[in-house]
């Protein structure tokens, strides 16, 4: 064992006083006390310093020195002659309107645009403290009512655009956004039920939590596309995306209702025993008094939920909706970009590392929150 | 509640008793009615729809002949092979990426997450950009991302070759391997006697240390029982381990143990994104045990690997044993985006089969009963693994 472990105890001293009195002084304390402690230190410093070195050269090499901003139109011989030395970056302006977007109409293109500003404006509220509570649920609802209007159309002189020529991030965000939306509510209800008195209740739950969780998101996307059209009558048919959603909101339900049964386990006792005391009905006792309290104490891991739930849309890839993983591996069947699918999964990678990113921050900004309080 | 309460209201209070037991009843019964009709319409509709696109129902089709190719199968297989033995070969897919893809994670998640917590700044940083990227983006994405660095690399013919016999190229990571016979099987049975022995033979040392406080090494008994008691049975029978060395014949390899790019890529994706969370999972429970105990065995004079390993790590692992069971299942669950790339799991078996046969509910049934299975086998495992390193408290 090399590792030196990051106890007080363990920190070596901080570095002599002489070399405090100037900034290189400053520096070379810092370099002391953190690369060059001891030997295994140094060594390990050594090494990782000269793998650094070489990826990095080898990065700026594919991806700035050798690489391709621009071509004109599909002339991308000159991307191909370098395939594999440098980066072909062109191909990101040429399809990131597709990309984002999918085959939304092109010139209705800022509609889902906006639709998509609309969500992160409300993650963003959503974040804030003050805005927790009743006010939220209003929000969220007058939202997915907007994006709605804004999607589809019809209305307000906004030509219609059906659902199966939405794509993109917008579909990814509506995926999770709306699962989450409804995913909560069943969550809540579910977590409640596995904690009842009632035994047919409670065994119902259990069921349902246990079925969804021990089994592959892919088993339950492969029974909304192809196992749900047969449970309907005759005549009746629902959109894809809808059954997706579906889908995701029986999903995220049983996981949610797990993270909302932990938060409920972790208020006290005489909660309970004051509310009966007061006289309060099951729904009044919890709605006002229990699932608040439970739900302060789990928004960290709801967070860490959420974050999960977003990454998984993308498997909606497999049966064929079109979000922005989707659009992304389509973009690059065209022939002449065919070989150029590194720079727009990487293109795509940080979309996505950017929404879950800083979520994550977010959780941790409240874990610390919690812990100082 | 037994406060003394004056008789008219403790009648009332039994009444109020039995009317919420009534109530509770009355909820059941309509929560358990809607979920029955519920069911029972679904099911209506669904025999109602399969007749009407006459597609037959029940478990038959599993005995006729698949017709459908298995690349890459550890079992023999062939087209004209019955659902059924598709279905295992599925199975065993499905369980050597799992199997093999949780001990890598769970080593190369341990070690990142002790990187973490390392002094050295420079680690402590990487580690943790390691673990913030690998976790914000989408397994789906990483894996497709690793299937076409894989599809990129040369061809066969001009393979990259790092040692002698170690093949990377677009057709998948070959390694030289040991053909095993029935001999070489004898000998690794052996082998697993001799090491069930000197797990006996530790525990006794151990206790018997415990009663005179002097130290007995284990090492020789460990040479004799783990090298030279096979050793003995490989010369006693004969048994020869001849090394086959892949050799590029044509256009692909001969000989040796071939990696799909497929099986490699997917194994990659999932051993980096799981490890990612492993790594938090044991940092967390590193620093969850009290900084008193590094200061008490720094003060008995206790090298510091050896504070980690006999010390910290053990009091850890109560903390980390739980929510690495459900990184388990998550690995065993996440490999069914195996579809994605074509490597033939059972969800890729299944979806296969109901495009062929249209036996939706069978096939989807039958993905949920193994994934339950193995899920229930890793948390069986797993609780008693728990119980097993579980603080015997006084």
């Amino acid at each position: 064992m090399t590792m030196v472990m990051d106890t007080p105890a363990n920190r070596p001293p901080p570095g002599r006083s002489q070399y405090r009195r100037t900034v290189a002084g400053r520096s070379i304390g810092w370099l002391r006390a953190n690369l060059f402690a001891s030997i295994s230190s140094t060594v390990i410093s050594l090494l990782l310093i000269f793998g650094l070195a070489r990826a990095l050269i080898g990065l700026v090499r594919w991806g700035l020195w050798n690489a391709i901003w621009t071509v004109t139109g599909d002339q991308t011989g000159a991307c191909r002659a370098i395939h594999g030395l440098g980066a072909c970056w062109a191909v990101i302006p040429e399809k990131f309107r597709f990309i984002l977007f999918g085959t939304y109409p092109f010139d209705q293109q800022w509609r889902p645009a906006f639709a998509t500003l609309t969500f992160v404006a409300l993650f963003f509220l959503s974040s804030r403290r003050s805005f927790w509570g009743r006010k939220l649920v209003l929000v969220w609802a007058g939202v997915l009512v907007l994006i709605g209007v804004l999607m589809w159309g019809g209305i307000f002189g906004l030509p219609f655009v059906s659902q199966d020529r939405w794509g993109g991030l917008p579909v990814t965000l509506i995926l999770a956004t709306s699962g989450l939306a409804f995913g909560f509510p069943l969550g809540i209800v579910v977590a409640l039920g596995r904690r009842s008195r009632l035994p047919a209740i409670r065994s119902l739950c259990v069921l349902y939590v246990e079925l969804i969780r021990g089994v592959p998101l892919i088993s339950l996307l492969f029974m909304a596309s192809v196992m749900f059209p047969l449970f309907l009558p005759d005549g009746v048919n629902i959109d894809k995306l809808l059954r997706a959603q579906v889908a995701f909101a029986l999903y995220a339900g049983a996981y949610l209702a797990e993270v909302i049964r932990g938060g409920l386990q972790a208020v006290p006792l005489g909660q309970h025993d004051a509310a009966d005391a007061l006289g309060l009905s099951y729904w009044k006792k919890n709605g006002l008094v229990i699932l608040p309290q439970a739900i302060g104490h789990v928004i960290p891991p709801l967070v860490n939920t959420f974050i999960a739930f977003f990454k998984d849309t993308s498997l909606v890839l497999i049966i064929g909706i079109f979000d922005l993983l989707t659009t992304a591996k389509t973009s690059i069947i065209d022939p002449a970009w065919q070989s150029f699918s590194v720079e727009v999964y990487l293109f795509v990678s940080l979309i996505y590392f950017a929404f879950c990113f800083s979520m994550s921050r977010y959780s941790r900004h409240l874990e610390a929150q919690a812990r100082s309080r | 509640m037994t406060i003394p309460t004056p008789e008219p209201r403790q009648r009332r209070w039994r009444v109020s008793w039995s009317r919420q037991r009534i109530s509770g009843l009355l909820w059941q019964i309509a929560v358990v009615g809607i979920a029955i009709a519920v069911v029972g319409w679904l099911w209506s509709n669904a025999l109602h729809n399969l007749s009407a696109r006459r597609i037959s129902t029940g478990f038959a089709f599993l005995g006729r002949e698949a017709g459908m190719p298995i690349a890459d199968s550890w079992l023999a297989y062939s087209p004209k092979d019955p659902y059924i033995r598709a279905f295992i070969v599925g199975i065993v897919n499905t369980l050597r990426v799992a199997v093999i893809g949780i001990v890598l994670a769970t080593v190369l998640g341990t070690g990142v997450g002790i990187a973490r917590l390392s002094a050295n700044w420079l680690l402590s940083r990487l580690a943790a950009v390691y673990v913030e990227v690998l976790r914000d983006i989408p397994l789906l994405l990483q894996l497709l991302f690793w299937y076409v660095l894989m599809q990129g690399l040369p061809a066969a013919r001009s393979a990259w070759k790092p040692v002698d016999g170690v093949y990377l190229s677009n057709r998948g990571l070959v390694l030289p391997s040991v053909p095993i016979g029935e001999g070489n099987l004898w000998v690794i049975g052996a082998m697993a006697v001799g090491l069930m022995a000197l797990y006996a033979l530790r525990r006794r040392l151990i206790a018997r240390q415990m009663a005179d406080g002097r130290r007995r090494p284990t090492w020789p008994y460990a040479l004799v029982l783990l090298v030279g008691w096979p050793a003995l049975v490989s010369w006693g029978l004969g048994v020869s381990w001849s090394i086959a060395l892949p050799e590029l014949r044509g256009f692909n390899f001969v000989g040796g143990l071939t990696l799909a790019p497929e099986y490699f890529a997917l194994l990659i994706a999932l051993v980096t994104y799981t490890s990612a969370f492993i790594a938090e999972i044991v940092r967390s429970g590193i620093q969850a045990v009290d900084k008193g105990q590094w200061d008490a065995a720094k003060a008995l004079g206790l090298h510091r690997g050896f504070v980690l390993r006999h010390i910290v790590l053990p009091q850890a692992l109560r903390v980390i044993i739980p929510p690495m069971t459900s990184q388990y299942l998550n690995l065993t669950k996440n490999s069914s985006l195996a579809v994605a790339v074509g490597y033939q799991d059972i969800v890729s078996i299944a979806n296969t089969t109901l495009n062929q046969t249209g036996q939706a509910i069978e096939a989807i049934a039958l993905i949920m009963l193994v994934f339950l299975t193995i899920s229930l086998g890793i948390s069986l495992f797993m609780n008693w693994y728990n119980a097993r390193i579980a603080l015997v408290e006084r």
